[in-house]
């Protein structure tokens, strides 16, 4: 193809963007467009899997029989949205076994929440509260993104999160509403959650890299700092109801913006986790590359199976 | 039938299911595959489920004010009275379905009994049951298959899980006094009949898998009357460590 074709290809793709058509896996569409929709449905369903640890980690000790079946069916949630997530990303010609590779090599990224520790019930309601919130926020407008199976994977998605973070949010209320005990339980998980959360939509606009294409391409309808303040102002209220603290003190209604204002980042450990040195990014790896290692043997067993299943129907009709 | 003893009659059938379903439910997140490890974790919840119908009946038995709870968290161990079988370890994945597998097979023809039972909330929850535990014992007869009939390695390692528990199965078929006592009343069933087709429902996937039923002396046996294998502590610890470190709590 002469760069002249490729060049009127490109503008008839954006111009089918701009109109709000949606890509389909067979269309046309430029080697950046599926670059950049591989890494982030990847890191995407990445997140999902890498996610099921943190929150297991107080499935076989969680409080009542109650809380147990629903953080477990939670959990298996996060896998159906790992599964749909990576055969959407399987639409633009990479393998599920590639993208593992990338996770267990550390070249593709994960949400960087999941590397902190979950050491208390409490922090299992401070996750689906807070962490489900934020990706909420950061994910509904994915439902409307150009690439058409990524935003039909996110509908489905998005419904359960919503049920995850109004389930997250009816722990803390019982812990609120629990003894001392508890309630300071409830206190210190928000402590250690809260900015972690914030950090979730990412750097501020200035150093944000990626956001001038993705606006244009719909993987994002609004900037980092915008869908950060939108998080603060919905989750403030809902923490002043079940009268726990957000551990800022800058934190202050304004009026003017009729927004809250907030005390700052602590960008070098956002950096510092990213780059692999959070308190648990080690463990979290280990365990993804574990569990892939020790089910070798049963996924080869499985494939061995099916092949020899179709060797006797294959002789069978000869 | 008297209360205590139809309520130790419910334990018998109703801890297996916590304990298997607490052993499933170590194992969401590290699955071998994503599609596995969602099927581990609905038969986890499913046997969860069954878990609380039992418990909520057994809760109404005892009244004062007594939960689901209380009854799956506040007992020691000696007064669980589940089979050996479902606290044993997952070991490799081979143990989980070896372990299924045998369970699956038993749970089966005990539920389709006690449908009939006398008891009407016993007979619901059997009723409700049958069509989950179908579905477990299909997919551990494929997984017995698929692993004994897959590759040299995974014939070693399912053989190996088939004869190691292979010597928990005989405490399926014993019967207390209670369980006498509850098969007299028409309310539970007479696990000895079932024996014998057990025998072949396992030998026949046995060798349909390309392995060999385990020829043994002696069949382990105590967990019925709450005497458990080393296991078992470690797995009450996880389980009830938020009851007992802040009690009389609602959660």
């Amino acid at each position: 193809m002469s760069e002249k074709e490729i060049k009127s290809l490109e503008e008839i793709f954006e111009q089918r963007i701009a109109r709000d058509e949606k890509i389909e896996p067979k269309d046309w569409m430029p080697e950046k467009y599926r670059k950049t929709h591989i890494r982030q449905i990847s890191q995407h369903a990445h997140s999902e899997i890498v996610g099921m640890l943190p929150e297991g980690n107080w499935i076989t000790r969680a409080p009542s029989l109650r809380r147990k079946v629903a953080l477990l069916a939670k959990v298996q949630d996060e896998a159906g949205h790992g599964l749909y997530l990576y055969s959407a990303c399987e639409t633009l010609g990479i393998s599920r076994d590639e993208l593992y590779e990338q996770l267990h090599t550390g070249k593709a990224k994960y949400s960087s929440i999941f590397n902190y520790p979950t050491l208390t019930w409490a922090d299992i309601g401070a996750i689906g509260w807070l962490v489900d919130g934020a990706a909420i926020i950061n994910q509904v407008p994915l439902c409307n993104t150009s690439y058409g199976p990524y935003a039909r994977a996110m509908v489905r998605v998005c419904k359960e999160e919503s049920f995850h973070q109004r389930q997250g949010y009816e722990i803390m209320l019982k812990l609120a509403k629990g003894t001392p005990e508890q309630k300071a339980m409830a206190q210190d998980a928000l402590n250690r959650w809260w900015w972690p959360s914030l950090m979730m939509f990412g750097p501020t606009d200035a150093e944000s890299v990626h956001t001038a294409q993705s606006m244009k391409w719909k993987l994002k309808r609004k900037t980092n700092d915008e869908l950060r303040q939108q998080f603060i102002d919905q989750t403030i209220p809902q923490a002043e109801l079940i009268g726990l603290t957000v551990p800022d003190p800058d934190l202050k209604w304004n009026e003017e913006r009729k927004s809250y204002d907030f005390g700052p980042i602590d960008w070098d450990e956002f950096w510092r986790v990213v780059k692999g040195h959070g308190p648990c990014n080690k463990q979290r790896l280990s365990a993804r590359v574990n569990a892939w290692n020790n089910g070798e043997w049963v996924r080869d067993a499985a494939m061995a199976y099916a092949e020899k299943q179709q060797d006797k129907k294959t002789k069978k009709a000869v | 039938m008297n209360k205590e003893n139809l309520i130790q009659y419910i334990y018998s059938i109703a801890d297996n299911s916590l304990i298997l379903g607490q052993r499933m439910s170590e194992l969401c997140g590290h699955g071998p595959s994503l599609e596995t490890d969602i099927a581990c974790t609905n038969m986890a919840l499913d046997l969860l489920g069954q878990t609380r119908s039992y418990y909520q009946y057994v809760a109404t038995l005892l009244g004062e004010g007594k939960t689901e709870d209380d009854v799956a968290y506040l007992r020691t161990e000696r007064e669980y009275k589940n089979v050996l079988l479902v606290e044993q370890p997952n070991t490799h994945f081979g143990y989980v379905i070896a372990r299924q597998f045998f369970y699956d097979t038993f749970h089966l023809l005990l539920l389709e009994k006690l449908q009939f039972s006398t008891d009407e909330t016993l007979a619901a929850i059997a009723k409700k049951g049958i069509k989950e535990v179908s579905y477990h014992k299909r997919f551990s007869s494929d997984w017995i298959k698929r692993l004994g009939d897959g590759t040299a390695e995974s014939h070693q390692k399912i053989q190996e899980a088939i004869t190691d528990l292979w010597a928990y199965t005989g405490e399926l078929f014993d019967m207390l006094p209670e369980d006498q006592e509850a098969v007299e009343a028409g309310i539970g069933v007479d696990v000895t009949t079932l024996k014998e087709k057990y025998q072949e429902q396992i030998k026949n996937v046995l060798d349909e898998a390309t392995l060999s039923v385990p020829e043994l002396q002696w069949f382990q046996r105590g967990g019925k009357q709450g005497i458990h294998s080393e296991h078992m502590g470690f797995l009450l610890a996880d389980l009830q460590y938020m009851q007992r470190t802040y009690p009389n709590m609602k959660w």
